[in-house]
C-alpha cells in the first residue's frame, strides 16, 4: 500500500468522523431534523471496503449512510445540504439524512426500512448478471437486519441465481438496544450465510487494512464466477442508535473498551509507528478536512429551501 | 380527575390489563429493555419480566403472525409495531390471517389480539416513515381499527381492545403522546365502534379523529370567535364505523367538513361523504369538503412536509367555503 493511499484513507475516515460530529451539533441546533444515525466508530468499514471496489460496482446501504456517501466521493457540500433539507441536497431535500444517494456514482442510497434494500441489491446484481458485465454490488446492512425476511429471501435468491453481490454485515453488536445474542438465534452471524451456501468470512472492522483486503478477496471471488459472498465485519457504534438514545442497554465500561479500538486511532498509530507520515502531515489533513466541512456547512446554510411546488415534482417520471 | 398525557394513559391501561389478565402479554421491538421506542412500556420489563414483556428481533412478519397464533391458542397478545410503517412488512399476517381466521374457519377460531402502532407524519422522517395508512387497514372486514384523540379515549379504548375477542389494530398518532387530558381513576371502558361528539355547534359538522380531531377542535375555537359554531364529531373507531352521531349532527347543520391526516384520494373523507349523501341526502345544503394530506409522499424538508399536511388554517378555509 503506498503512502498516498494510506493517507487518503486517513483523510476519508477523519472526514466521516468530523462530518458526524458536525451533524450532531447541527441536530442539537435544530438545523437537522428527523432521525440522525451516526457512523462514528464504523468508519473503517465503509472506507476499507468501498476503496476495494471497481468503478462500475454498485453500493447500497441502510439509513446509517453518511459514511458510505462520503467515501463514494459525493460532494460533501451536497450531502450536508441534504442533511439540512435544502434544495441543493443530493436528494433535493426530500430524502434527508437517511436517504442520501448518488446514482451517477452508482450509490443507490440509504434505505430506512430495515432489510428492504437487500432485495433491491439482489435486483441490482440481477441486472449486472443479465447484461453480462463484471460489475458487483456491495450491499451493507446491520446485524439486526439479519433477522428480517428480506435478508433470508435475498441471500437465498442470490445463491440460487449465483448473483454478483457482496453481502456486508456491519455487526456493531446491537440492533437499536438489542444485543446480538438477544436478537439472533445464532450470535455467529456469518453462520446464517452458510445456510444459503454462501462463502463467508469474519473481519476486524476496526482495521481498515483488514476490511480492504477481505473485500478485495470477496470481490475477486465474485468476478471469478463464484457467486455471492458474505462478510461479517465486527465493529461498534460509539454513539447511540440515533439522536436521543437513552443508552440504557449497554455499560459505559463496554463503550470505553471499544473506544480503545478507535479505527482512526489505530490507523494513526500505524502511520506514525511505521513512519509512513509524520504528525505534522496528519495535522495538515485534519485541517484540510475542517476547511472542507466549514465550506460544506456554509454552503448548506446559504442554500435555499425547496420551492413549494417541489412537493409535487418527482412523484412520477411522466406527469 | 388527574390530567395525564396520552402516553401515560396508554401505559396505565396496559399495566392494569396485564395485572388483571395473566394471558395478556406484550411483544415487539424494543418494548422491554429499551422501555418502548415511545416510552409507553417503560418499566414493564422490570415489573413483569421477560416472559410477559418480550423483546423481539426486527422480524415484523413473525411478530404479526406469531401474535395471531398465540391468540388462536388462547393468549391475548399485544404486539407492537415500532411504527405503523413497518406493519406493511406484516401486511399479510394482519389482513390475511388476523382478519380472516374467525370467518374462514366458520367461527371455530378466535384472534383476541391487539396490534399497537404509532403512526402519522410531521416529524421529518421521510417518505417511508411518515404514513397515515389507517384507511388501508380499515378496508378489511374482520379487523377492528381504532385511533384515539384524547387520553381519556386512549385508555378506555385500549382496555376495550384488549378485552374484545377480535383482532384490533390500535393506531396511536405519535404527535399525540404529549397531549394531556382528564382521565378518571378506576376501570372504565370506551366501547369500540362508537363515535363521539367532542364539541357542540349548529353551523357545520366537522368529522375527524386522532390528530385530525385536535386540529379540528382548534379550528372550531377560532371559528367560534368569528361567530361560526362547529360541531366536532370524533370517529374514534374507523371499523366498525359509527355514523349515527355524524348523521344526527348533519341533520342539524346541513354541512360537513371531514378532516383526516391520510391522503385525500380514496380516503376516510371519501367514505364519510359517500355515507352522508346516501343516508342524509335530503339534508344536504352544500358540497361536503375534505381536508386531507396532499397527493404527494411526505418529504424530509420541514416546510415542504408541513405544506402537505392538514392544519388549522386549512380546516378553517374549508369551513368558510361552505358556511
Ligand atoms: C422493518 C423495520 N422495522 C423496524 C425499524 C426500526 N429500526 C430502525 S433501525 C433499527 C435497528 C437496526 O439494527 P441493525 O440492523 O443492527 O443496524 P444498526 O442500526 O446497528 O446500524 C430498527 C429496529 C425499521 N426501520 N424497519
Ligand atoms: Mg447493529
Amino acid at each position: 500500500m503506498d503512502k498516498a493511499t494510506i493517507l487518503d484513507w486517513y483523510r476519508q475516515m477523519t472526514l466521516i468522523r468530523r462530518f458526524e460530529q458536525r451533524s450532531s451539533e447541527l441536530y442539537q441546533l435544530g438545523k437537522i431534523g428527523g432521525f440522525l444515525h451516526l457512523y462514528i466508530g464504523q468508519e473503517a468499514v465503509a472506507v476499507g471496503s468501498i476503496n476495494a471496489k471497481q468503478e462500475t460496482d454498485h453500493v447500497i446501504t441502510a439509513y446509517r449512510d453518511h459514511g458510505h456517501a462520503l467515501t463514494i466521493g459525493s460532494d460533501t457540500k451536497l450531502i450536508m445540504a441534504e442533511m439540512l433539507g435544502k434544495a441543493t441536497g443530493v436528494s433535493k431535500g426530500k430524502g434527508g439524512s437517511m436517504h442520501l444517494a448518488d446514482v451517477e456514482r452508482r450509490f443507490w442510497g440509504g434505505h430506512a426500512v430495515v432489510g428492504a434494500h437487500l432485495s433491491l441489491a439482489t435486483g441490482l446484481a440481477l441486472a449486472e448478471q443479465y447484461n453480462g458485465t463484471d460489475a458487483a454490488v456491495l450491499c451493507y446492512f446491520g446485524d439486526g437486519a439479519t433477522n428480517i425476511g428480506y435478508f433470508h429471501e435475498s441471500l437465498n435468491l442470490s445463491g440460487v441465481w449465483d448473483l454478483p453481490v457482496l453481502w456486508i454485515c456491519e455487526n456493531n453488536q446491537y440492533g437499536m438496544g438489542t444485543a446480538v445474542d438477544r436478537h439472533s438465534a445464532t450470535s455467529n452471524i456469518m453462520q446464517k450465510a452458510s445456510g444459503y451456501n454462501i462463502p463467508a468470512a469474519q473481519v476486524d472492522g476496526m482495521d481498515v487494512f483488514a476490511v480492504h483486503e477481505a473485500t478485495q478477496k470477496a470481490l475477486s471471488a465474485i468476478r471469478d464466477g463464484k457467486g455471492p459472498q458474505f462478510l461479517e465485519i465486527m465493529t461498534y457504534r460509539f454513539e447511540g442508535h440515533s439522536m436521543g438514545d437513552p443508552l440504557r442497554y449497554r455499560t459505559k465500561e463496554e463503550v470505553e473498551k471499544w473506544r480503545e479500538d478507535d479505527p482512526i486511532g489505530i490507523l494513526e498509530r500505524h502511520i506514525l509507528k511505521e513512519k509512513i507520515a509524520g504528525k505534522d502531515e496528519l495535522d495538515a489533513i485534519d485541517t484540510a478536512v475542517e476547511t472542507e466541512l466549514n465550506a460544506a456547512v456554509e454552503f448548506a446554510e446559504a442554500s435555499p429551501l425547496p420551492a413549494p411546488e417541489e412537493l409535487f415534482t418527482d412523484i412520477y417520471v411522466e406527469n | 380527575m388527574a390530567r395525564i398525557t396520552m402516553r401515560q394513559a396508554l401505559t396505565d391501561a396496559l399495566r392494569e390489563e396485564m395485572h388483571r389478565d395473566e394471558r395478556v402479554f406484550i411483544m415487539g421491538e424494543e418494548v422491554g429493555v429499551w422501555g418502548g421506542t415511545y416510552a409507553v412500556t417503560r418499566g414493564f420489563y422490570d415489573e413483569f419480566g421477560p416472559r410477559r414483556v418480550r423483546d423481539t428481533p426486527i422480524s415484523e412478519m413473525v411478530i404479526g403472525g406469531a401474535a395471531v397464533g398465540a391468540a388462536m391458542a388462547g393468549l391475548r397478545p399485544i404486539a407492537e409495531f415500532m411504527t405503523i410503517n413497518f406493519a406493511f412488512v406484516a401486511f399479510d399476517a394482519i389482513v390475511n390471517h388476523a382478519a380472516k381466521m374467525h370467518y374462514m374457519f366458520g367461527g371455530q377460531m378466535r384472534v383476541p389480539l391487539v396490534l399497537r402502532a404509532p403512526g402519522g407524519g410531521g416529524r421529518q422522517l421521510g417518505a417511508t416513515h411518515s404514513h397515515t395508512p389507517d384507511v388501508i387497514f380499515a378496508h378489511f372486514p374482520g379487523l377492528k381499527v381504532v385511533s384515539p384523540s384524547t387520553p381519556y379515549d386512549a385508555k378506555g379504548l385500549l382496555r376495550a381492545a384488549i378485552r374484545t375477542d377480535d383482532p384490533v389494530l390500535f393506531i396511536e398518532h405519535a404527535t399525540l403522546y404529549q397531549v394531556r387530558g382528564e382521565v378518571p381513576e378506576g376501570d372504565y371502558v370506551v366501547p369500540i365502534g362508537v363515535s363521539d361528539v367532542k364539541r357542540e355547534g349548529s353551523d357545520v359538522t366537522i368529522v375527524a379523529y386522532a390528530q385530525g380531531l385536535q386540529v379540528a377542535l382548534e379550528a372550531a375555537e377560532k371559528l367560534a370567535k368569528e361567530g361560526i359554531e362547529a360541531e366536532v364529531v370524533d370517529l374514534r373507531t374507523l371499523r366498525p364505523l359509527d355514523m349515527a352521531p355524524v348523521l344526527k349532527s348533519f341533520q342539524k347543520t346541513f354541512k360537513a367538513v371531514i378532516v383526516e391526516e391520510g391522503h385525500r384520494s380514496y380516503g376516510i373523507g371519501a367514505e364519510i361523504a359517500a355515507r352522508i349523501q346516501e343516508e342524509g341526502f335530503d339534508y344536504m345544503d352544500a358540497p361536503i369538503k375534505r381536508v386531507a394530506q396532499e397527493e404527494a409522499p411526505l418529504p424530509y424538508s420541514r416546510e415542504l412536509e408541513q405544506s402537505a399536511l392538514i392544519n388549522v388554517d386549512k380546516v378553517i378555509a374549508a369551513v368558510k367555503e361552505i358556511v
